[in-house]
């Protein structure tokens, strides 16, 4: 056992260690702001995995795309709904989570023997390493250069979709005449339209 | 780096931490309450996904490496998507005030 793959093997035991129980954490802990933190964790975890796999480029990606825009949005969107509720309790609940824990585990054994039993082609070729870069571009701009586009127009959609949703229509002066505006016409700040008047 | 294809860490150990992460996702997927939950639960499972294309990649493919290219299209799918669906989840709080998936029945039977 050399230095560097005992190395190998210490640093995906320890992202791997990480992933799990950061997960379980995302999804186990009560308070949702830890949550969110314990994802930001699990997705460098994530991206230090795809360096051990050779994928310097896409761990960048993972960092700047996942890290700062994903887990920074999500903790916005707790910071905007961030009124401390309390939840119904309804019934049948911890038999509920047990069914679906159970269900969950026989996804995971099945998994488990799929990846166990099939011969699997390895070794492959060669990792190509540091070229890997400059591999996924000449991917980007010759055989995948139509998913490219149409990556382009989906994220304009998105975008133009994100803001018409979250959008909120309420001013109270005109920006152009600085008159009143007639608010009879416009969804109320603290008016919702759809609350269910049985459940207080 | 040629390690990796013949090193210590067997290309199985990445395929099970991937099915592992998937399942903590669909797990929470089902079980969490809050909305924003959801969302979180949903990320998991696309970063197992992906952890099983870059495993292939670099053990099987490790020439053409088309499993990071899907991947780069998965992280822009879903940052799409997260977007979208925090989006969603104002627009819904605005008009239910709350997060509380068990209450969200207005298309329920």
């Amino acid at each position: 056992m050399t230095i560097a793959t005992s190395t190998e093997l210490i640093c995906f035991l320890v992202l791997g260690a990480v992933v799990v129980l950061g997960s379980l954490g995302v999804v186990l802990l009560g308070n949702i702001v830890y949550s969110a933190f314990l994802l930001g964790g699990v997705f460098m975890a994530v991206a230090g995995l795809y360096l051990l796999l050779n994928a310097s480029f896409v761990a960048a990606a993972q960092v700047l795309v996942y890290v700062g825009a994903v887990n920074v949005l999500i903790l916005f969107a707790i910071m905007l709904v961030n009124k401390r509720e309390d939840l119904k309790p309804i019934e049948g609940l911890p038999i509920r989570r047990l069914l679906s824990g159970g269900v969950c585990a026989g996804l995971f054994v099945l998994f488990f023997r799929v990846v166990i039993t099939t011969p699997w082609a390895v070794p492959g070729p060669a990792a190509i390493g540091v070229g890997a870069t400059e591999r996924i571009g000449e991917h980007l701009f010759t055989d995948y250069l139509l998913p490219f586009e149409l990556a382009s127009v989906l994220l304009l959609m998105a975008m133009i979709g994100a803001i018409v949703l979250a959008r909120r229509d309420v001013l109270e002066v005109d920006v152009g005449t600085g008159d009143a505006v007639n608010q009879g016409l416009i969804e109320k700040a603290r008016t919702p339209l759809l609350v269910d008047k049985s459940t207080p | 780096m040629l390690e990796s294809s013949s090193g210590l860490v067997p290309l199985q150990a990445y395929l099970l931490l991937a099915a592992m992460l998937f399942c903590i996702g669909v797990w929470g997927l089902i079980n969490s309450r809050n909305a924003v939950r959801v969302l979180m639960s949903i990320e998991l499972m696309l970063n197992a996904v992906n952890i099983n294309l870059m495993a292939f990649s670099s053990y099987i493919d490790g020439d053409l490496i088309r499993g990071q290219v899907f991947a780069v299209f998965v992280i822009t799918v879903a940052a799409a998507e997260a977007a979208v669906g925090l989006a969603i989840l104002l627009s819904l709080y605005r008009n239910r005030v709350t997060v509380d998936m068990e209450r969200f029945n207005l298309l329920r039977w």
